[in-house]
């Protein structure tokens, strides 16, 4: 089923090298914490304890400030993520137009809960406050890409679709994730 | 001063060179467009017209307009949000022009469109939403708007600075370094009446007059974009950066050159990914033309902008906490004074304005204070974008002048409830802000007038909510919100709006006591006064005002055990009437926990303890047979 667009296993190195490409690029900026966080949580999908302990040498600042950063906004993960973020929008035009519903079908349907990943480590599923579509309310997005209008109902099948595009067999281009990678690229 | 005005120019002589396009296509690609399936219909449009045989199409200002061509262009949002995909089209004929715009377009619609209309010159009128004798039922959506901070937005190409340079853009740039002194930049925004549209409402050019005069030790200075809109339902400035970025930038450039600033950063949150994507190409391309970075149009003034992404943090929103988090701290508000005028980032005297706020500045430079100023309503001056959302029929962005009624803002522009509904409240401000009922909808939106109600205008976010919300669950949201983005410094907020939450819970579910709506209003004057910054401060606001207004729905949960609205779960059960019930088992389909039963044509029934109260039978039953108490 879902291997798709899977990260292949010869890559380490390579994440290894933008990671310290990284570190060079911020060495010795002021203020560059939050952005070193960002780069690195963007190479390897969340923030291992190695990573930050590094990310705070290469700023200068101790582990404390560094743990303390990465656990007070909400972008930061310090648990693996799945290779697809379905966020569930909980603004409040969505929250009156029915966001619980559409949330509590996805669970079911995934089986999962908000916050957890699915066993195969395709989708993460998550609660968010506002993505900035409410004139489509209640609103879904799957990695960068806002699905609206919807029911419970319309929500699983844009789940169930991207599985089916993303995992469906001829793999390599699918769509979810080239978009992803020209939104996010930069460190 | 050796400004010059070559490159400000060049696209407008450009096309005057290589002509217009005889169609000209122009195709909502914001997120609320992207969502509806936009991009799909641009594809649409361009293989439909490619295909008709009859078309080339084209790049503007760059490819020579000859015989029969068209332009495809994906702009910023058009404010209709509720009937995107919104197609603007423009048929140059014959030395005539003529625009239409059609609404909720799909790409199994494009071949008509392109067969009918742009090739047969017959409009398709049952999908017109605007027209130019603006005849159509969007007319009062679109008739009462102005349109100065929103100008551009939907209508040029945010991807291509040679739109915004066409449609006069950095002109306002040019003006100020050209030919006015900081001092008279300062007194013209202070003319103007502009006042800070994040939410505060605060004179923009008495900050800026602060700034201007504050010293720095080593003269630096930094002018800042607060672009981390966290107001859930508000999305005007993520609308504007996505749509007009070249405005933003402009507006910050004239700041900067006000109060003596050569840094700036431009702070937008991470879930805005589609316009951080167009600032970074916006940015660039400013840059490449010298009109962000050294010696802007070869003058002494110079001016960097560095981007920085919000990390996700509501709290970021407040001046002080947005500047610890720059600075790569954990998003915290200090007190204040000293104020940012004086010592903000690094210590160094900073002004922050919202996105907004600054892309009306352009307009005002160009236009004179008078303009601005001539506008509005008493103290409100100008023009207010209102994102209006929820159970209002035409959701989108609506700038009109201050002052309009709340009446003519939601039922005029947003035209009334959705589906013939009852309305109940309108939600202004956010988790800062109120539900005001029916009986205030006369009110003039303007700062002042909103303010004695116990709401505010905010950031301009209007959700409307109708009999289906329960309102005790409205204010639940907002304090599950505030609890949530919390930063926690200071107790107040901290503790206080916990125990506002478990409250609320508990009325929620049932559990409510007489005495918790006294216990309610106590805590949350406590919270106001002891909070430090504007989130707690203002967090118990949507509580108050609920008590204010729909007092008796508190009460009805608390000593009826009862929702009206059928909204809160343990006080609701769902039944079949087995009278009105046809056995069509339209409610066992879609019941996600098959807890109802029944033969086809024989009445149903709903297993109690399996229901999970989640409605779906209830708004899928055609007869009525579904009971909700």
């Amino acid at each position: 089923m879902a291997k798709d667009c899977a990260v292949s296993d010869q890559v380490d190195q390579e994440l290894e090298d933008r990671f310290v490409q990284l570190l060079d690029t911020y060495r010795g900026q002021k203020g560059a914490l939050i952005p070193l966080l960002q780069g690195a949580q963007a190479i390897f999908r969340y923030l291992p304890q190695h990573v930050m302990q590094r990310v705070a040498e290469g700023a200068g600042e101790p582990l404390s400030k560094v743990l303390g950063v990465a656990t007070f906004y909400a972008q930061f993960r310090l648990v693996p993520q799945a290779r697809h973020a379905v966020r569930c929008c909980h603004g409040t035009a969505c929250h009156v137009s029915g966001a619980v519903p559409i949330t509590e079908e996805v669970e079911r349907f995934l089986e999962i809960h908000s916050g957890q990943n699915t066993p195969d480590m395709m989708f993460g599923l998550e609660e968010v406050h506002c993505v900035g579509a409410c004139g489509m309310a209640p609103v879904v997005m799957i990695d960068d890409r806002a699905y609206g209008k919807l029911t419970p109902e319309k929500a699983v099948n844009v789940v169930k679709d991207f599985r089916a595009q993303c995992g469906g067999g001829n793999g390599g281009s699918s769509t979810g994730p080239a978009e992803d990678a020209a939104g996010k690229d930069e460190g | 001063m050796t400004a010059s005005v070559v490159d400000l120019t060049r696209p407008s002589a450009q096309r005057a060179r290589l002509g217009v396009p005889e169609v000209d296509v122009r195709i909502c690609l914001g997120t609320g467009g992207v969502a509806a399936g936009s991009r799909e219909v641009v594809r649409a449009f361009e293989d439909g017209l490619r295909g008709s045989g009859v078309y080339a199409v084209i790049r503007p200002r760059e490819d020579t307009c000859e015989g029969h061509c068209a332009s495809v262009t994906g702009t910023g949002c058009k404010g209709l949000c509720a009937m995107d995909p919104l197609v603007e089209i423009r048929i140059n004929r014959d030395g005539r022009s003529h625009k239409v715009t059609y609404g909720q377009v799909t790409p199994a619609m494009v071949d008509k469109i392109i067969a009918e209309h742009v090739i047969g010159g017959q409009p398709i009128d049952k999908w017109l939403v605007l027209t130019d004798d603006g005849q159509t039922q969007y007319d009062s959506f679109f008739g009462l708007q102005e349109k100065l901070a929103l100008r551009h937005v939907g209508v040029i190409d945010p991807e291509d600075i040679d739109d915004y340079l066409e449609a006069d853009g950095y002109q306002a740039l040019y003006k100020v370094i050209s030919s006015m002194t900081p001092e008279q930049v300062v007194s013209e925004i202070v003319a103007s009446g502009l006042r800070g549209r994040g939410g505060a409402g605060f004179s923009t050019g008495q900050k800026w007059k602060f700034a201007a005069e504050a010293t720095s030790i080593d003269g630096m200075k930094y002018f800042i974009c607060n672009g981390d809109e966290g107001d859930p339902g508000a999305f005007m400035d993520c609308s504007v950066l996505e749509g007009d970025p070249h405005a933003v930038f402009e507006g910050m450039a004239i700041g900067a050159f006000a109060i003596g600033a050569r840094e700036g950063y431009m702070y937008v949150r991470a879930e805005y990914p589609l316009a951080l994507r167009r600032i970074k190409i916006a940015l660039a391309a400013a840059e490449t033309r010298g009109l962000i970075g050294d010696n802007i149009m070869g003058s002494d003034f110079s001016f960097h902008i560095k981007l920085k992404e919000g990390a996700g943090a509501f709290v970021c929103g407040e001046e002080t906490a947005l500047m610890q988090s720059i600075e790569g701290n954990r998003g915290m508000p200090r007190m204040r004074p000293p104020y940012p005028a004086v010592s903000g980032l690094w210590a160094r005297p900073t002004n922050i304005n919202n996105v907004e706020t600054l892309s009306a500045v352009p307009w005002i430079i160009l236009n004179g204070a008078e303009a601005f100023a001539s506008r509005g309503y008493e103290r409100s001056k100008g023009t207010k974008v209102f994102a209006l959302a929820g159970k209002v029929k035409r959701t989108g962005l609506a700038e009109v002048p201050m002052g309009l009624t709340l009446r003519q803002v939601i039922f005029d522009i947003g035209g009334g409830i959705k589906n013939e509904k009852v309305f109940k409240a309108v939600q202004m401000g956010g988790p800062s802000g109120g539900c005001l009922p029916e009986s205030l909808l006369d009110l003039p939106v303007d700062y002042e007038s909103i303010n004695k109600t116990g709401a505010i205008v905010g950031s301009g976010g209007m959700v409307v909510i109708d009999q289906d919300n329960c309102i005790v669950d409205t204010a639940r949201y907002f304090l599950q919100f505030t609890q949530h983005e919390s930063c926690g410094k200071c107790p107040p907020c901290r503790i206080g709006t916990k125990r506002m939450l478990d409250l609320l819970n508990k009325i929620c579910e049932g559990r409510g006591a007489p005495s918790d709506i006294a216990f309610l209003e106590e805590i949350s004057q406590s919270v106001q006064i002891g909070s430090l910054c504007g989130l707690g401060a203002t967090a118990p606001n949507p509580v108050l005002t609920a008590l204010k207004y729909f007092r008796e729905e508190f009460e009805e949960h608390i000593n009826e055990k009862k929702c009206r609205a059928g909204q809160c779960k343990a006080l609701t059960t769902f039944t079949i009437d087995p009278v009105a019930c046809t056995g069509c088992r339209a409610c066992a389909r879609v019941c996600p926990v098959e807890a109802i039963t029944g033969e086809k044509k024989e009445p149903h029934l709903i297993d109690q303890e399996l229901c999970i109260k989640c409605g779906a039978c209830y708004d899928k039953c055609r007869f009525d047979a579904v009971r909700r108490a």
